[in-house]
């Protein structure tokens, strides 16, 4: 509760200000009603979970925010998010520009068949950087950032395929970095791994967050109590409820998250 | 209650092994019959032909008198043939494939040019050689040229190259373009630097498959009239020539034994005209793989 009470203080509450704001989100796959009329805020510098059970809409949720999701034909959307205030389904908005200031790291770990060094680059490749001093940095930068620098060093040409699972989830994290985002999305990006890899990916997320936004779409609950500091419970594609993680956790309002949390289904 | 019984499973097992040996013999025998046919072939065409390939058989070009009948023309023809053929159905080839697998969306339509496009591949090459007469050869005037039968080609091997093509693309995994859309790239990038790499070798193996057709192929030359007896070497687009095909069809249909060597001296030519190509199209192919 201290803690709590120190988030909401009033010096910070002045700095965090809103990222995501989502109003009245709808989305159709086709005929099927996947998001209904989704409000949520998401602040700066904090890790938001998105938890519910499979199909409930969360990963669908978080892939909208980068409209990651309009890969599917058929998806309809109506309702609007605001990142940092403009609309992202503006006609005006270039996916292309929204998905530089928002990076995502996805469920399952999808480096490219390229070295560890070319992985890395190929964001700010793509943006134009083609100095090779400044790649130099940024890939150290980024390899750093996502604490697989000293594992990786001796070896930034061999195939990021040689690594391990776990490894290459974290230098899909240290690619996202590479963008230098403001928004770091994480669709499950531990449900591929083992407990060791996972635990090195939650203490990575910990990290991150002294300088990015992070919101995290997990299954498993344990780890949303662990890392994230506003949770998001999702059903049937509306948001049950969303507080702060201790609140859901400990003393949830609504009868079915508590259900849900204290694991009698899902 | 038990429904396997071991005892029976034992006294039956003989006979099932038997079956077994019995397909596995059927099985060997027709792989072995076909390497007989194709070593039958090979021998006949290298024991008759193997005499002709002289130098001089690659300096002369066709004669009456089969000592004195060469490839020259042919040879160079095929050369320039397939200076037209590879990039004009590489290029449309791999840009449909692209078209339609990457850019176009789901639709009626497309699914109809898809489909029709895997169909086209099984119409009779004589078909292609009418539209390629109607078409390249008299509405565009080009005449029974080097670029008027590349065209032709080109559109004869077009729909295997697409298909193989659009195959190879849908090869590559959809996470890692995810992954590139993700960071801000656009289609286009992806595109080259994503899909394209992956996707080359399987490209490059549909694409030497069907030039390799190309070369080989008679009919459509036939029909869009190509000389056979050509004293001259094309020196542009324009010109007049005639390929490898044609050259054995017309040594292999005259009257004189002789000449029945002089084709097989042909045969073997193509053949290591195909050998050629494809090395080097295996030989690009293992570059690209080590590069990713």
């Amino acid at each position: 509760m201290v803690q709590l009470l120190e988030k909401g203080s009033a010096s910070k509450m002045e700095t965090s200000s809103i990222v995501y704001d989502t109003q009245k989100l709808n989305l159709w796959y086709g005929n099927h009603h996947a998001l209904k009329n989704i409000d949520l805020q998401i602040k700066e510098n904090e890790v938001t979970a998105i938890i519910g059970p499979s199909g409930c809409g969360k990963s669908t949720y978080i892939k909208t925010l980068n409209r990651m999701v309009e890969l599917v034909p058929t998806v309809k959307t109506s309702g609007e998010i605001l990142y940092r205030e403009r609309n992202i389904f503006d006609a005006n908005y270039g996916v292309e520009e929204l998905r530089t200031k928002v990076g995502m790291v996805f469920q399952k770990p999808n480096p490219f068949p390229k070295s560890i060094y070319d992985n890395i680059a190929y964001g700010p490749r793509i943006h134009g950087i083609r100095n090779k001093k400044v790649l130099d940095e940024i890939v150290e930068k980024s390899l750093r950032g996502a604490a697989i620098w000293d594992e990786v060093k001796d070896r930034l040409t061999t195939n990021a395929y040689s690594l391990s699972g776990g490894q290459q989830q974290r230098i899909c994290i240290a690619r996202c970095l590479a963008i230098e985002p403001d928004v770091i999305l994480m669709d499950e990006p531990t449900s591929a791994l083992d407990p060791i890899s996972t635990l090195k990916v939650e203490e990575l997320i910990q990290e991150l967050k002294e300088d990015y936004s992070i919101i995290i779409v997990t299954h498993n609950m344990q780890q949303a109590a662990r890392i994230s500091d506003k949770t998001a419970f999702f059903l049937n594609g509306e948001v049950v409820e969303f507080d702060a993680t201790d609140v859901i956790f400990s003393t949830p309002e609504d009868k079915r998250t508590e259900d849900y949390i204290s694991g009698r289904f899902g | 209650m038990r429904y396997v019984n071991h005892e029976a499973v034992v006294k039956k097992m003989n006979k099932r092994l038997i079956v077994n040996r019995i397909f596995k013999t059927i099985f060997f025998a027709a792989t072995l019959f076909a390497l007989l046919v194709l070593g039958v072939l090979f021998y006949r065409i290298i024991s008759q032909g193997v005499g002709y390939l002289t130098p001089e058989f690659f300096q002369n070009f066709g004669s009456r008198i089969p000592e004195k009948a060469g490839i020259k023309a042919a040879l160079i023809g095929s050369i320039w043939l397939m200076c037209v053929v590879a990039p004009v159905s590489i290029i449309l080839g791999v840009g449909t494939a692209i078209y339609l697998e990457e850019y176009a969306t789901k639709n009626k339509l497309n699914d109809f040019i898809r489909m029709n496009i895997s169909n086209l591949a099984g119409v009779p090459s004589v078909v292609f050689g009418l539209l390629g007469l109607t078409i390249f050869v008299r509405a565009l005037a080009l005449g029974n040229s080097v670029l008027a039968a590349g065209f032709t080609m080109s559109l004869l091997i077009l729909p295997v190259i697409i298909v193989g093509a659009q195959e190879a693309i849908r090869a590559v995994p959809q996470d890692v373009r995810e992954a590139s859309y993700g960071m801000g790239a656009t289609k286009w990038q992806t595109i080259i630097n994503i899909v394209l790499p992956s996707a080359i070798p399987g490209i490059l193996t549909g694409a030497i498959l069907a030039l390799s057709r190309a070369v080989g192929e008679t009919a459509p030359l036939v029909v869009i009239g190509i000389p056979v007896i050509v004293h001259f070497l094309p020196d542009n687009l324009l010109s007049q020539f005639t390929a490898l095909p044609m050259q054995i069809y017309d040594w292999a249909k005259r009257p004189q034994e002789a000449f029945q060597y002089v084709s097989s001296a042909g045969i073997l030519v193509l053949m290591i005209f195909l050998l050629i190509m494809n090395s080097i199209a295996i030989f690009i192919r293992n570059k690209f793989q080590k590069r990713y």
